[in-house]
C-alpha cells in the first residue's frame, strides 16, 4: 500500500519547489487570483455545467423551460413511485403537528425548534436519523463573530461575490445576520469548535472569503454538528418522534391545497405509511448520487435529490439547479478511497495546488468552481496533470498539505485534519509528510426549491430548509456556508411551521391530486412515463446479478 | 474524459470481463462464499455481490457509523474491526456487518449537567462496572483508545473523556464488545457535551456579535449592500481588504466604518 513508485518518483518534484512555496507563503505573496472577467472566461471553458449536454429544459411543472441538470430533469418528468389511485385515504397510520421530512442537520434542528414552539414533531429520514450530508461536512461554519474585524457586511459581499452576484439577496442577508446567532445556539447545546482557552474560537479562511470566519471542530465539524443536533432530539424524545428506513416518497394535500403530510414508503417492510400532519418541512439535502454528469461524488448514500421532485410535483418552483459544485479536492488515489472529500481547510490553512512539475497554477483560495474548472484545465487542456496509477486516461494534481506542518509548525496536519490523517494512514500515506492526489469531484446542490427567509414557500404548510433549497448561495456556495445554511434555515423554518401549526385548526380531506395533475401534464407533453422518481436510493447493483433475478421486479432502481 | 468516473461503472464487468479477471478473491459474506475484485472496500464487495444496501451504509466516507463490520480471518482467532466503506476485502476473509446494536442511552436536560464523576454515574450507573479489560478499545474501527475515555468518565475526567472520544462515528461497535455492558459512545457525547456546554468557557465574542446585530448596527450598511446595483456591488467586491493568511488574530481592517 501507499503510493506507487512512479508516484514516488513523482512526488520528488513537488518537494523540489516545496521550500521556496513555503517561503513566498511567508511572505504573504499569494499566486495571482483571477480577476471577474477571468473568472468568467475559466468557467465557461472548463466548468462541467458548461459543457454540451450538461442541462436541458424543463417540458412540464412551475419552472417550465427553464435549464437544468439533465439528471434532475429526468426525476422531474417521471411519473410518481404510487398510483394515485392505490393510496387509501382512509386509513390515516400518523399524526402529527409537524412532519419533517430528512433527518439531516437541517431537519433536526427544524424539529428541534418546531418542538420549542410547542408541536408534536416526526422526522421521517431514508437511512438512520444523522446519516446524512452534514455527517460529511469537514472544514467548518462561517459566521462574521469577530466584530474588530469582520461584520454580517463582509459575509454579505463575500456570497455574494461566490455565487456570482445571481443569489437572492434578501435570503443572503438572512443567513449572514443569523449566522452568529446560529454559533451561539450550537455552543449552548454543546457542540464543541475549537476555541483557545479564554473560549475564544479559532477562525480560519475558506476559499472566497476575506475574513477568517470559519468556525470549526477539527475536521469533523458537521460530523460534531449533526451528533449534538441528534443527541438533543433524541432527549426530546417526548415531543419528537422519528422514523428511520422510511422515505417520504409524494407529499399530501388537502382540499385548499394546502401541504397536509406526506406518504413514508417503508425500506424494509415494503409498506407505504401515510403521515397527516399540520406542516411539513422539506429538508431532503442534495442529489449527488444523481451523478451529475457522471461524476464520482462526495455525497451520502440517500442523496438522490427526492425533496425536489416532490416539492415541484406540488408546485414549487425551482432555482440554480443548473448550478452544480464541483469541490476541487476529491481523492483519485487509492481507489478505495475515490471521490472522498478532501476538505478545503487543507487549502484555507495554505496548502498550494501543483501539477505535475510542482508548480502552481492557481491561487489555492479561489471560489470552488473556479478552482475546479482550473483544475480541470490543467489537467485536460495545459496536459500537465499527473497519470492516476491503473486508471489509463485518468489525471489529478497535488494538494500539497505538508507545506501545512511546515507553515504552521510539525503536527499541525495531524492535529487539525484528525480524520484525514487516520484515513491516509491506513492507506499507507502520511498526508504531513506526502501530498494528496486529487481531482473535482461532485459535491453540492448550489440549487432547489424556492422559499422565503422564514422558510415558506408559495404553498401553504409547506417549507423547505438546507439544501434541498436554492437561491441563498447563486450559482455557487462558499464553503463553510453549507452548515451555515442547514443550521439558520432549519433553525428558521423549524420556528415558523411550529407558530404556523398553532394557526391551522383543520386538515381537510387528504389527497395528492397535485401529483394527479402532474400526471396529466406529464401525458399532454408526452414524456416521462418510462421513469419513476423520486429515486430513493441510487443503484449500484450488479448487472450480472440482476441477470439472474429472474422473478425479481425493480420500479426504478429499487427492487 | 478523465472526469467521467462513475462508481457503478468501475464496480462492475461484462461477463466476458468476468469470466477473465483474475483479480478476484473470495470472501464469506455471513460465511457464504462469494468471488469479488480483491481492490473493493467490504461494501462495494456486498453490492458487486449482488446486495442492494438499506443498512449499513450512510455516508460511504468514513464518518456515519452505519457500516460497522466485524471480520475474522483464516489462521486467526482475532476479531478485527472496520468500517465496511473504508476496509479494502481480504481473501478468506469471513465477516459481517452490525448495522445496529442496542445500547443504554440516557435522556437528560444538558443545562442540568454537571462536569463530574457523580453526574455521569447517576445517568449511566453501568460506568462502576468497568472492568477494564480493554476490548472496547481493541474493537475500535477509529483506533480510539476508548477504555482510557471510560476511566477517565469514571474518575470524573469529563474533559479528557470528550477530548479522547472527538473521532467517535457512534458506530456501536465497542457496545457489542464490552462484558460490562456499557454504551460506550454515548456516555461519550454526554461527555463532549458538557465539555462544550459547561466546561469550556463561552465564546464572548459571539455574543458581543450577537448584541451587535440586534441592536441595528448593521441594518444599513446591509441595506446599502441590498439596493446596490450589480457594478457597484462588483466594486465593492473587488475592492474588499483581504485579511492575510499569516496574520496575528488580532488584526484590524483600515476600513473599519463596517464593522
Amino acid at each position: 500500500m501507499g503510493y506507487t513508485s512512479e508516484l514516488m518518483e513523482l512526488i520528488k518534484r513537488v518537494e523540489k519547489t516545496r521550500p521556496e512555496r513555503v517561503m513566498k507563503k511567508k511572505d504573504g505573496q499569494e499566486f495571482p487570483a483571477l480577476t471577474l472577467d477571468q473568472r468568467r472566461d475559466r468557467l465557461e471553458k472548463y466548468h462541467p455545467d458548461f459543457r454540451a449536454g450538461a442541462l436541458r429544459e424543463l417540458k412540464v411543472g412551475p419552472s417550465k423551460g427553464l435549464s437544468i441538470a439533465q439528471e434532475i430533469a429526468d426525476t422531474f418528468e417521471a411519473k410518481s413511485r404510487l398510483d394515485p389511485d392505490a393510496i387509501d385515504f382512509n386509513e390515516v397510520h400518523y399524526e402529527t403537528d409537524v412532519l419533517v421530512i430528512g433527518g439531516g442537520g437541517a431537519g433536526t434542528a427544524a424539529a428541534l425548534l418546531a418542538q420549542e414552539q410547542g408541536a408534536r414533531v416526526i422526522i421521517a429520514t431514508k437511512l438512520r436519523h444523522g446519516d446524512a450530508n452534514t455527517m460529511m461536512a469537514e472544514g467548518g461554519m462561517q459566521a462574521a463573530t469577530k466584530s474588530w474585524k469582520d461584520s454580517p457586511y463582509y459575509h454579505f459581499l463575500d456570497v455574494m461575490g461566490g455565487g456570482h452576484f445571481e443569489n437572492d439577496p434578501e435570503l443572503v442577508r438572512t443567513m449572514v445576520t443569523e449566522a452568529p446567532k446560529a454559533i451561539e445556539w450550537l455552543e449552548k447545546l454543546g457542540c464543541m469548535f475549537n476555541k483557545w482557552p479564554d473560549g475564544k474560537m479559532f477562525t480560519l479562511h475558506g476559499a472566497g472569503t476575506c475574513r477568517k470566519r470559519m468556525h470549526y471542530a477539527g475536521d469533523m465539524t458537521g460530523a460534531e454538528i449533526m451528533r449534538t443536533l441528534r443527541d438533543e432530539a433524541r432527549n426530546r424524545v417526548k415531543d419528537i418522534g422519528v422514523l428511520e428506513f422510511s422515505p417520504a416518497v409524494e407529499l399530501l394535500i388537502d382540499e385548499k391545497g394546502r401541504c397536509s403530510g406526506a406518504v413514508l414508503y417503508n425500506l424494509e417492510t415494503e409498506e407505504y405509511f401515510l403521515v397527516k400532519a399540520k406542516a411539513v418541512i422539506m429538508a431532503t439535502g442534495g442529489s449527488g448520487r444523481l451523478h451529475m454528469s457522471r461524476f464520482m461524488t462526495t455525497n451520502h448514500y440517500g442523496a438522490t435529490g427526492d425533496g425536489l421532485v416532490m416539492g415541484y410535483r406540488l408546485g414549487i418552483e425551482v432555482r440554480f439547479l443548473h448550478a452544480t459544485q464541483y469541490h476541487p479536492t476529491g481523492a483519485v488515489f487509492p481507489e478505495q478511497a475515490e471521490g472522498l472529500l478532501i476538505t478545503e481547510k487543507v487549502r484555507g490553512a495554505g496548502a498550494n495546488l501543483v501539477n505535475i512539475d510542482g508548480d502552481q497554477f492557481v491561487f489555492e483560495r479561489e471560489p470552488r468552481d473556479i478552482e475546479s474548472a482550473s483544475i480541470i484545465r490543467e489537467c485536460e487542456k495545459v496536459g500537465k496533470g499527473v497519470p492516476v496509477p491503473g486508471q489509463p486516461g485518468r489525471f489529478g494534481v497535488w494538494l500539497d498539505s505538508p507545506m501545512i506542518d511546515m507553515l504552521e509548525g510539525e503536527g499541525t496536519v495531524e492535529r487539525e485534519f484528525p480524520a484525514k490523517f487516520i484515513l491516509f494512514k491506513r492507506y499507507g500515506i502520511d498526508i504531513s509528510k506526502l501530498p494528496m492526489l486529487i481531482y473535482p469531484t461532485l459535491h453540492y446542490q448550489n440549487g432547489g426549491l424556492a422559499y422565503k427567509p422564514d422558510g415558506s414557500t408559495t404553498v401553504e404548510g409547506f417549507f423547505v430548509a438546507g439544501e434541498v433549497g436554492g437561491g441563498v448561495h447563486g450559482a455557487n456556495r462558499l464553503m463553510g456556508n453549507s452548515l451555515l445554511d442547514i443550521t439558520v434555515f432549519g433553525r428558521l423554518a423549524g420556528e415558523t411551521a411550529g407558530k404556523y401549526v398553532n394557526t391551522r385548526s383543520e386538515i381537510g380531506k387528504l389527497s395528492v391530486d397535485h401529483v394527479r395533475r402532474y400526471h396529466e401534464e406529464l401525458e399532454t407533453a408526452g414524456i416521462g412515463f418510462e421513469r419513476v422518481s423520486p429515486m430513493v436510493l441510487p443503484d449500484y447493483g450488479n448487472p450480472e446479478v440482476r441477470k439472474r433475478q429472474w422473478t425479481s421486479h425493480y420500479v426504478g432502481t429499487l427492487r | 474524459m478523465s472526469a467521467m468516473v462513475q462508481e457503478a461503472v468501475q464496480q462492475h464487468s461484462s461477463p466476458s470481463e468476468a469470466a477473465a479477471r483474475t483479480d478476484l478473491v473470495p470472501i464469506f459474506i455471513m460465511g457464504k462464499r462469494y468471488m469479488v475484485p480483491s481492490t473493493l472496500t467490504i461494501q462495494k464487495a456486498f453490492e458487486y455481490a449482488g446486495y442492494q444496501l438499506i443498512r449499513g451504509c450512510g455516508c460511504r466516507g468514513g464518518i456515519c457509523g452505519a457500516c460497522a463490520t466485524v471480520y475474522r480471518t483464516p489462521g486467526s482467532a482475532k476479531i478485527n474491526v472496520g468500517l465496511a466503506c473504508q476496509t479494502v476485502v481480504q481473501p478468506n476473509m469471513y465477516l459481517t456487518m452490525v448495522p445496529f446494536f442496542p445500547a443504554n442511552r440516557a435522556v437528560y436536560d444538558i443545562e442540568e449537567l454537571k462536569p463530574d464523576a457523580q453526574t455521569l454515574l447517576k445517568y449511566y450507573p453501568e460506568l462502576a462496572k468497568c472492568m477494564g479489560c480493554n476490548t472496547c478499545t481493541k474493537s475500535c474501527p477509529m483506533d480510539i483508545p476508548v477504555m482510557e475515555y471510560i476511566s477517565a468518565a469514571i474518575r470524573g475526567d469529563v474533559e479528557k473523556a470528550a477530548e479522547i472520544s472527538m473521532s467517535c462515528v457512534m458506530c456501536g461497535i465497542c457496545a457489542s464488545r464490552c462484558p460490562a455492558e456499557l454504551g460506550q459512545y454515548n456516555i461519550a457525547i454526554m461527555c463532549r457535551r458538557i465539555t462544550g456546554r459547561h466546561i469550556w468557557p463561552k465564546a464572548q465574542h459571539v455574543a458581543e456579535m450577537v448584541e451587535k446585530i440586534n441592536s441595528g448596527r448593521y441594518d444599513k450598511p446591509l441595506e446599502q449592500l441590498m439596493k446596490a446595483d450589480l457594478e457597484t456591488l462588483r466594486k465593492l467586491y473587488v475592492e474588499r481588504q483581504m485579511e492575510p493568511h499569516t496574520t496575528p488574530e488580532d488584526w484590524t481592517p483600515d476600513d473599519k466604518s463596517f464593522i
